[in-house]
């Protein structure tokens, strides 16, 4: 069973990944990360994180790609990008050397070192019916206990986040005053 | 009075300084009285010191006086100091002697130029150095003198500018001069890494004692002798003379031929002791190259047509003579012909100044001729140093000439014949001139328009400032062998006076075959000097040969022309391609460097895009990079 | 086959290596594409990549350190979205149709 859903989800990602690269058109590869994105989302609950299955599906796919959508539209970058010819000669084979190395070159490192990997921590908790919300309480332990000055950080970081970007995007008003 | 012999370099250092700054206020006469008078001021002091010298004993006659420290440095204690020896002494005597005669000479010879004060200036600048250089007590001050008298011979020879032969000359006699003057430095330093002084008493004392070894003594001797040779206008650097004839006959007379030709003379026997514990060869080739210098220009004077250019030669001549007798081992009779040179040299010398001012600056023989009737005075005194070079006795000439070849004799049998001949030759281009000049037919008449003379030219004799000198000098030459005559040891004065000097490095001849037949050989140098007069006399008077005068003899058998077409053909292209060298290796290699760093910023410049994703890529080949060093050392080792 | 297929278990090896994937898909994604929100886009797939590697990994060491990393992790991917499209918006507002070779004025 696990195996019937692991390859679907593959599948969706794999696919939603190629078409965000190969899609010409913005919106189009905008569609394909939101696949690539459920795809994630339903690994993660295969493995036993069903909270950040949530988060993901409603941040990710809800919020960041929608903000995308929006960009994409703001600007009128919808036209579609010539995909066929590129200016910088030496830069597909570039690609494509840095792609088939990072993924071969970590791939060889997982497979030599499947048998070192050993279990150290206290156990993901699975959730039973008894018990739905098991997950979320062992995460929030774990951020509200162990890294809750990360957590506080991270949330000072969105503040600036926020403010900065209002700020960026300004448009800069002309000195005098005499507008009307 | 010993103790006032620095007065004697700095009264003619003082007249420079006093022309220098109101030389163009006191004007002509006056800068010329000046200067004069500073040398015969010297010239009264070196009496005095010379009389007082003369008081003493034999061991005695050799006085220090230091004025300062010069060169403290380390190891190397160098004072300026004069030295009053009886050698230092006779020079001093007749550079001051007939410098003031040529002073006096010239306050008349220059009158009328436009440069009168500045060339009293560079004579006494001229005197200053010379002084120093015979008056030095060790090699640091007689450089610094024989440096000064190698500047003022540039100035000298080059004062009229104006005129490019004059300003080449010049240029060639410093340039020539700084040929030799490389040998008088390693010499020098050969000198103080042996010794460890510079003084004379050092050095001879080195010498006598046996500390120098015959290599150094040979180096030192080779070495100073090459200074010489440039100074003293030998062979192969004698180049210089016959040009520096550009310059005014005053000039010629007192540099040229009574002093600082002689300077390579003085410093060779001022070391003697060094040069007679030198391997036998290196007076061999002295005497050698005195000699073959003397018959050389006696040849080349044989054929030339201007009157300064004949004593030009001549004097190369002479001083080739003072060169085998130093080769010899004859430092007395090199001594005493420096002196009857110097009298009967500038004597000639005036002379000719006297005939070119009487016939409006015409210096080509070929157009004088019957001088004798309109300049009485020049012709007698100059006659008289005809027949004082000519080797005529009781004239000083001969006596001095024939001590040289007595040695000459006793040393080898060829350098007293090659001096013969050259003896013959002198005679003859001597008398040669005295005819063309003085007797014969009057041809100045038939050119003298095109030397700018008005209507009816007539030769004149020339004002009486300008011959009281020639009396003097005619009187000295004519009593002037007295000083050293061979007849028994009683009246070999200038031996005895130069004793203590030279007593390390003569030659013994007594006993020779030479020195107990030297009766015969003074009646074969008499014979000889009269057949040259005679041939001569049969050639120019009376027209029964025809003159042997060929083109190479008289362009100097195309030395001169040899080294210039050397060094502009090959010397040239050798010194091009030093040039390339420099330029291109040398050059090239420092822009080189500034290039190299060029083209590698340019080449990494375009690295710098500015395009995003070729910094990404460097990126993710750099994160390539670290994956495969950290899966090298996770996995593979 | 569906023995075959039943028995074959994906282990944790299986999703770290589509992890592995995904980010060389992503990587080659910015290298290649030229429109910045696109290649954002890609950005956002190697995070995704990652964010499965740590899961995986949290479960198969029994970690919750994995899964709060991957919170963390999708929350600063939020606020670097916000601000890398507000500065996109911003350069690109005046250049419509601009792609990222045209932005180099820093080119040497």
């Amino acid at each position: 069973m696990e195996l019937v859903v692991f390859v679907f989800a593959a599948a969706m990602i794999l696919v939603g990944g190629l078409g965000v690269v190969l899609r010409s058109h913005p919106v189009h590869a905008a569609l394909s990360l939101i696949l690539t994105l459920f795809g994630v989302a339903v690994m993660f609950v295969s493995q036993e994180a069903h909270f950040l299955a949530a988060v993901q599906v409603i941040v990710y796919a809800g919020a960041i790609v929608v903000l995308f959508l929006f960009v994409i539209m703001l600007l009128g970058v919808d036209r579609t990008e010539d995909i066929k010819t590129e200016p910088f000669k030496v830069q597909r084979p570039l690609a494509v050397i840095v792609g088939l190395g990072v993924t071969g070159l970590v791939t060889a490192a997982v497979i030599t070192s499947r048998d070192v990997v050993a279990t150290r921590g206290a156990g993901i908790i699975k959730p039973a019916m008894t018990d739905p919300d098991s997950n979320i309480r062992q995460l929030s332990r774990s951020v509200f206990g162990d890294y809750v000055v990360a957590f506080e950080v991270t949330s000072v970081l969105l503040v600036v986040a926020v403010v900065g970007t209002v700020l960026l995007t300004r448009k800069m008003k002309p000195a005098s005053k005499e507008s009307q | 009075m010993l103790d006032l012999i620095w007065l004697i370099p700095a009264l003619p250092l003082a007249g420079f300084i006093l022309i220098l700054l109101f030389g163009r206020l006191l004007g002509e006469p006056k800068a010329g009285i000046l200067a004069a008078l500073m040398v015969a001021g010297s010239f009264a002091v070196t009496v005095g010191v010379f009389f007082e010298l003369l008081s003493k004993t034999t061991e005695e006659r050799h006085h220090v006086l230091k004025a300062f420290s010069w060169v403290p440095i380390g190891s190397l204690h160098v004072d300026l100091a004069f030295l009053a020896d009886p050698l230092s002494i006779t020079m001093a005597l007749f550079v001051t002697g007939i410098g003031s005669l040529i002073h006096l000479y010239a306050i008349g010879y220059m009158h009328g130029d436009l440069k009168f004060s500045k060339f009293f200036l560079y004579l006494n600048l001229f005197v200053f150095s010379m002084l120093m250089l015979v008056m030095g007590e060790n090699l640091l001050v007689t450089f610094l003198g024989w440096e000064g008298v190698g500047t003022c011979s540039y100035f000298l020879i080059s004062f009229w500018h104006t005129r490019e032969s004059a300003a080449t000359a010049g240029k060639k006699a410093f340039v020539t001069n700084r040929v030799g003057d490389w040998g008088v430095m390693m010499a020098m330093f050969l000198a103080f890494g042996a010794t460890g002084t510079l003084s004379y008493a050092g050095i001879n004392h080195a010498a006598e004692s046996g500390a120098l070894s015959a290599v150094t003594a040979t180096g030192i001797a080779m070495m100073l002798f090459i200074g010489a040779c440039g100074k003293s206008a030998q062979l192969p650097l004698y180049i210089w003379l016959p040009d520096a004839m550009e310059g005014p006959t005053p000039v010629s007379a007192l540099i040229h031929a009574a002093t600082m030709v002689t300077a390579g003379v003085f410093l060779m026997t001022r070391i003697s002791p060094v040069l007679s514990i030198a391997y036998s060869w290196a007076p061999t080739i002295i005497a050698v190259i005195g000699v073959a210098t003397a018959l050389f220009a006696a040849t080349i004077a044989v054929a030339q047509t201007d009157i300064k250019k004949v004593l030009a030669y001549s004097t190369v001549s002479q001083l080739g003579f003072m060169f085998l007798a130093i080769g010899s081992g004859a430092y007395v009779a090199a001594i005493f012909h420096m002196v009857t040179h110097a009298f009967f040299k500038a004597l000639l010398f005036l002379g000719s100044g006297s005939v070119i001012h009487g016939m409006h600056h015409e210096q080509d023989m070929r157009k004088m001729g019957a001088l004798r009737v309109l300049m009485p005075i020049t012709a007698l005194t100059f006659i008289v140093g005809w027949l004082a070079i000519a080797g005529v006795p009781p004239f000083a000439g001969f006596w001095s000439k024939d001590e040289i070849l007595l040695f000459a004799f006793a040393k080898s049998p060829i350098l007293y014949v090659v001096g013969m001949i050259t003896a013959l030759l002198t005679a003859y281009y001597m008398t040669r001139q005295v005819i063309m000049v003085f007797f014969g037919e009057a041809r100045w008449n038939d050119h003298s328009e095109e030397n700018g003379a008005h209507g009816d030219f007539k030769p004149h004799e020339s004002p009486k400032v300008m011959l009281a000198p020639l009396v003097v000098l005619a009187g000295l030459s004519i009593v002037g062998g007295a000083l050293q005559l061979p007849f028994n040891h009683n009246t070999k004065f200038l031996e005895k006076w130069l004793e203590p000097v030279i007593e390390f490095g003569e030659k013994d001849i007594s006993g020779t075959w030479a020195d107990n037949n030297k009766y015969i050989l003074l009646i074969v140098a008499i014979v000889v000097a009269l057949t040259g007069i005679a041939v001569s006399y049969l050639v120019y008077s009376k027209k029964k040969f025809a003159a042997i005068e060929p083109n190479v003899m008289a362009q100097g058998w195309f030395y001169d022309k040899g080294i210039s077409n050397f060094m502009g053909g090959p010397g040239r292209k050798a010194f091009d391609g030093i040039t390339w060298v420099d330029r291109t290796i040398v050059d090239g290699a420092v822009n080189g460097v500034g290039k190299l760093v060029q083209g590698a910023g340019g080449f990494l410049r375009k690295g710098q895009t500015g395009a995003v994703r070729s910094y990404a890529a460097a990126v993710g080949l750099g994160v390539v990079a670290l994956l495969v060093w950290f899966f090298v050392r996770g996995v593979v080792l | 086959m569906s023995a075959l297929i039943a028995a074959a278990t994906p282990t944790t090896t299986w999703y770290l290596v589509l992890a592995a994937v995904l980010f060389g898909i992503g990587t080659v994604g910015v290298l290649v594409r030229r429109n910045p929100l696109v290649m954002f886009m890609c950005i956002e797939l190697m995070l995704n990549a990652v964010n499965l590697t740590f899961v995986a990994l949290a479960k198969r060491l029994g970690d919750i350190g994995g899964q709060t990393t991957v919170f963390f992790v999708m929350v600063v991917a939020a606020a670097e979205v916000v601000v890398g499209l507000g500065i996109i918006v911003s350069i690109m507002r005046k250049r419509p149709g601009a792609n990222v070779d045209d932005i180099s004025a820093l080119k040497g």
